[in-house]
């Protein structure tokens, strides 16, 4: 058999490899990306709080302050070329004592010191201008108007998608396992047996970066996971912000937070913990009362009733707990970003900046593609159009008219789409459309979703999963055999 | 875009849209019913055991035989337009008052109804995993148990091969016994309370009969599975409602069902500024069923979640008549106010009018034989009822004939409290 032969092999389809691999694709350069689960976006940049912070958080020195920075910046032009939901709605921190007061201003400094733009203290009045809903009792906080909020696996989608339209060549259910160098070229295989060649290799591996480099006979180092659990509320939620409202942060963490989200629904979380299982994503009922009991410290108004779901999520942290982004020192022209927790959404663009000069460290020839094309059309939805646009819709294509998730009002033609667009498992038609993450939870449309995918995509029904591997949604169909 | 013009549109063509819609039609009045599946019918369909239809054709149906039996009239009037594969997407008000309904339809692209009145008849959903929160991971092979009655009973598909339940709903109980006839384990089912959810009846026919094991007092209080599940932990609740994590056990299983409560769906009625009743989740209604925006009416599990379909077909055929009212510009004149008073978890209307006999349902919170119901106006007892047996799954349905009101003072302000000892 012949292998696939590339320039470049970038390991891990969450935000950091999606992002360096639509960066690399603007350059004459073959570049696959390679992804152990059915779907993109599956590992930790599906869990998380979604947003893309101001920059004030961390100190001046390190790099993700940097990257956090820069990335920020740029989610502008990425959201005009891509299409991701995506609003600067503002950050702000409350702050409820003296103590906290002083804490703030130091923020303030650092934030300063780290070029963030338009940050402001605001004393009582202020904070309570800006945000109605907070407890009358706050003392005062800051504001950093250039926060925002962000659909996290909509972005990745997209990312991935501008990277294959650009030539990048993904392959899904790809988990590495084996990796050997010689001729100047790695070649890597896979759990299932597939194998391809690449000159370069990124290792933007997430949790599991520590033994990826481990196959490549790179660095020794640990990722840590630390969880974080988050609950879902249901949009027109009481307790709903205008920015993302940020405790006064103690340690390492930046505490509980109550997050609105682009689509109108809204978060509160994430706790912190730091645990062993690398796929313990579990949450527990003790974790529910501490954030709720932390988020309506800020908020009264938010209510338990609302609550659509809870998840967790994992940070891929490292000791020193920055960034780990650099050429690797023991294999050849290998690169690793490690260690890419929080903010790496927010930082995602800048790190493929980063990389991609990198690369160019280490003697890889990067000329500009003449026909790179950085825009996507974005999805096609139905829901919140006025009705004359509605019905343009419908009438250009009628599967736009059958609504198959009634919580969020997702239609026939947007899973199709998503179908079509290679994303067969339930969470990844729920990631790219929304069908089944409202308020029913996917009680009224999975049944319709699985008939979707199967004539769509030709899995039949007991095959269909919910995120790849074992995870099928039915075991079996009727038939006079199962008749007792 | 097409734009209709009808005197009411009826959200939803499950028992309670159709009998709605029938009781508007027969006054003469063009009703517009929308469906957003391509059969009237709603959740009937998929019930397809027996004990539909005692009260109102005196006969055991299955629910996809009532459904028929209304489909059959509904079809038959000519009043009645049905609008199937549409979805009621929006509810606005015109500048002059009238309600418009805005949907999208796979055929027409966009309808926009504008009507005198509308009626919510769009059904309940199920409660699920986010309500109640149960800890652990979330592995596919959880579905609610309606979800899992639906696969079964409509597209055919088998949900897993082990089993477990939570929550004794009669959902539930009914798909125990449905699992073990294709063949599914069902290795048993985990209620909270110390009383079963759902009817003596089901317990008996869907679980003893098959020796299917129920942990009263006992809850899931955890889930395991990474990809699909595997266990789960199930521990009882001590007398004092602690839980007794030493006392867990575990049971393998690769499936879970959740029977634990339905809510209206009423999504569609927030958005166009109806008040919403914490204690029914369904919208507040006056004694005419109309919710607290002028011209929207409520019936059926929109409303509060029914047990038995006989009762929504009542209710929605009165709703029927009090629209037909409203349509003619009858407006309700002066309402008392009615609250649940001891041992009542909900009560319906909110209101209730002294010129014309009332018709009220509640729900009562304890388990009890011959208990007695008391009702009382302005703190003043008026009439008291023997009740053989009463559990929160049966709803009390009470007449009160206008009699009753005989001597309230009209014009004073009233309050009509129920309450059960
Ligand atoms: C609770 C929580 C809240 C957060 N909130 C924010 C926030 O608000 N803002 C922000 O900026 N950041 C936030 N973060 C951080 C952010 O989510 C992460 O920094 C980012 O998602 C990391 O992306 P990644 O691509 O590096 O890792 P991942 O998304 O995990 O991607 C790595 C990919 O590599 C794949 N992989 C692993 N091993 C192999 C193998 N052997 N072969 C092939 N593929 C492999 C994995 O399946 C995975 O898809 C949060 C994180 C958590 C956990
Ligand atoms: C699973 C289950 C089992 C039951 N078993 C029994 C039993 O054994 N015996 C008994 O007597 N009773 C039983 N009942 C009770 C009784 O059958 C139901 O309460 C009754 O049928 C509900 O009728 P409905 O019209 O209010 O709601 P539904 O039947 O749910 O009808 C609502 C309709 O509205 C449509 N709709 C919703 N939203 C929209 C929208 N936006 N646009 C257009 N259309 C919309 C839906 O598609 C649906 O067809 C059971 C109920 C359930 C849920």
């Amino acid at each position: 058999m012949k292998e696939d032969c590339f320039d470049v092999a970038v390991i891990g389809a969450g935000v950091s490899g999606a992002a360096i691999a639509r960066k690399l694709s603007l350059y004459r350069l073959k570049v696959t990306l390679i992804e152990k689960c059915e779907d993109v976006s599956f590992g930790v940049s599906k869990a998380n709080s979604g947003i893309i912070h101001a920059g004030f958080h961390h100190k001046p020195a390190t790099l993700k302050s940097r990257l956090e920075i820069e990335g920020n910046l740029m989610f502008e032009k990425f959201q005009q070329e891509l299409q991701f939901p995506f609003k600067r709605v503002g950050i702000l921190v409350a702050a409820f004592s003296y103590e906290e007061m002083k804490t703030v201003e130091k923020l303030y400094q650092q934030g300063i010191e780290n070029n963030v733009p338009l940050i402001e203290i605001c004393n009582r009045e202020r904070l309570l201008e800006l945000e109605p809903k907070l407890n009358s009792d706050v003392s005062g906080g800051l504001y950093a108007p250039t926060g925002g909020i962000i659909e996290p696996y909509r972005y990745v989608f997209a990312l991935v998608e501008s990277a294959m339209k650009n030539g990048v060549k993904l392959f899904t259910d790809f988990k590495v396992i084996r990796a050997g160098y010689s001729g100047g070229q790695y070649t890597i295989t896979s759990a299932k047996g597939r194998s391809l060649k690449a000159k370069y290799v990124i290792n933007a591996g997430g949790l599991y970066a520590d033994e990826i480099s481990s196959l490549f006979k790179a660095e020794k180092y640990k990722i840590f996971p630390r969880k974080g659990e988050e609950y879902l509320l249901e949009r027109n939620s009481s307790g709903f912000p205008n920015h993302v409202i940020f405790p006064v942060p103690i340690k390492n963490s930046k505490g509980t937070l109550v997050i609105p989200t682009v689509e109108g629904t809204m978060m509160i979380g994430p706790t912190a913990e730091e645990i062993k299982d690398k796929e313990d994503v579990a949450t527990t009922p003790e974790n529910l009362e501490k954030v709720f009991s932390l988020a309506m410290k800020m908020i009264p108004s938010i209510s338990k009733r609302e609550i659509i779901t809870s998840f967790a999520g994992l940070r891929p942290a490292m000791e020193g707990n920055d960034f780990y982004i650099d050429i690797s020192k023991k294999a050849s022209h290998f690169i690793q970003v490690a260690g890419i927790q929080s903010p790496g959404l927010t930082a995602s663009p800048a790190i493929a900046e980063y990389v991609k000069d990198l690369l160019k460290k280490d003697g890889l020839k990067l000329v500009e593609k003449r026909d790179y094309d950085p825009f996507l059309k974005g999805a096609m939805v139905v829901r919140g159009r006025t009705p004359e646009e509605a019905d343009k819709l419908i009438k250009k294509d009628s599967a736009y008219g059958n609504i198959v998730c009634r919580c969020e009002n997702v239609s026939e033609a947007e899973v199709t789409e998503a179908i079509e667009k290679g994303h067969t498992t339930m969470d990844g038609i729920k990631f790219y459309t929304r069908a089944g993450m409202g308020k029913c939870q996917g009680g009224f449309c999975t049944y319709k979703i699985l008939h979707l995918i199967n004539q769509k995509a030709g899995i039949s029904i007991n095959k269909i999963t919910k995120r790849g591997g074992r995870s099928t949604i039915v075991y079996d169909t009727l038939s006079d055999k199962n008749i007792k | 875009m097409l734009e209709k013009k009808v005197n009411a549109v009826v959200i939803g063509g499950g028992s309670a849209g159709m009998a709605a819609a029938l009781s508007i039609a027969e006054k003469g009045y063009q009703v517009a019913i929308i469906e957003r599946e391509d059969t009237l019918g709603g959740i009937l369909l998929q019930c397809i055991h027996n004990g539909f239809g005692l009260q109102e054709f005196k006969q055991e149906l299955t629910g996809p035989e009532y459904a028929q039996r209304f489909e059959d009239f509904v079809h038959k009037n000519r009043k009645i337009n049905i609008f199937l594969e549409t979805t009621a997407v929006d509810i606005t008000q015109n500048d002059n008052g009238t309600r418009v309904v805005n949907t999208y339809s796979k055929k027409h692209g966009v309808i926009l109804f504008s009507a005198d009145a509308v009626v919510l008849a769009m059904g309940c959903r199920e409660r699920n995993r986010g309500n109640i929160a149960i800890a652990g991971t979330r592995p596919a092979g959880i579905f609610t148990a309606g979800l899992a009655q639906r696969l079964l009973n409509i597209d055919g598909f088998i949900p897993g091969k082990k089993v477990v339940i939570i929550g004794s709903g009669d959902i539930g109980l009914i798909m125990a016994r449905r699992l073990t006839w294709v063949g599914t384990e069902v290795l048993g089912v985990v209620e909270i309370q110390p009383f079963p959810s759902g009817l003596t009846r089901n317990i008996v026919q869907c679980l003893n009969d098959f020796s299917i094991p129920l942990y009263l007092n006992h809850v899931v209080s955890r889930i395991y599975g990474k990809e699909r599940v595997t266990k789960v932990r199930i521990t009882p609740i001590t007398q004092d409602g602690k839980i007794d994590e030493k006392k867990s056990f575990q049971i393998a299983c690769d499936t879970i069902l959740l029977s634990v409560g339905l809510i209206p769906d009423m999504e569609l009625a927030k958005n166009a500024g109806v008040r919403i009743n914490h204690d029914t989740n369904g919208p507040y209604v006056n004694a005419d069923l109309m919710t607290s925006q002028e011209g929207i009416f409520a019936c059926g599990n929109a409303l509060h979640v029914h047990d038995i379909v006989d009762y929504v077909t009542e209710e929605a055929r009165r709703c029927g008549s009090y629209v037909h009212d409203y349509i003619q510009g009858g407006r309700v004149k002066k309402q008392g106010n009615v609250i649940p008073g001891a041992n009542i978890k909900y009560i319906l209307p909110n209101h209730y009018v002294t010129h014309r006999n009332n018709r009220l349902y509640c729900r009562p919170m304890i388990v009890k034989n011959n208990a007695e119901l008391f009702i009382k106006i302005n703190k003043k007892f008026v009439l008291q009822k023997k009740l053989r047996h009463i559990q929160p799954s049966e709803m009390i349905s009470i007449d009160l004939e206008k009699d009753v009101f005989k001597n309230i003072q009209k014009d004073q302000n009233h309050t009509l409290e129920v309450s059960i000892r």
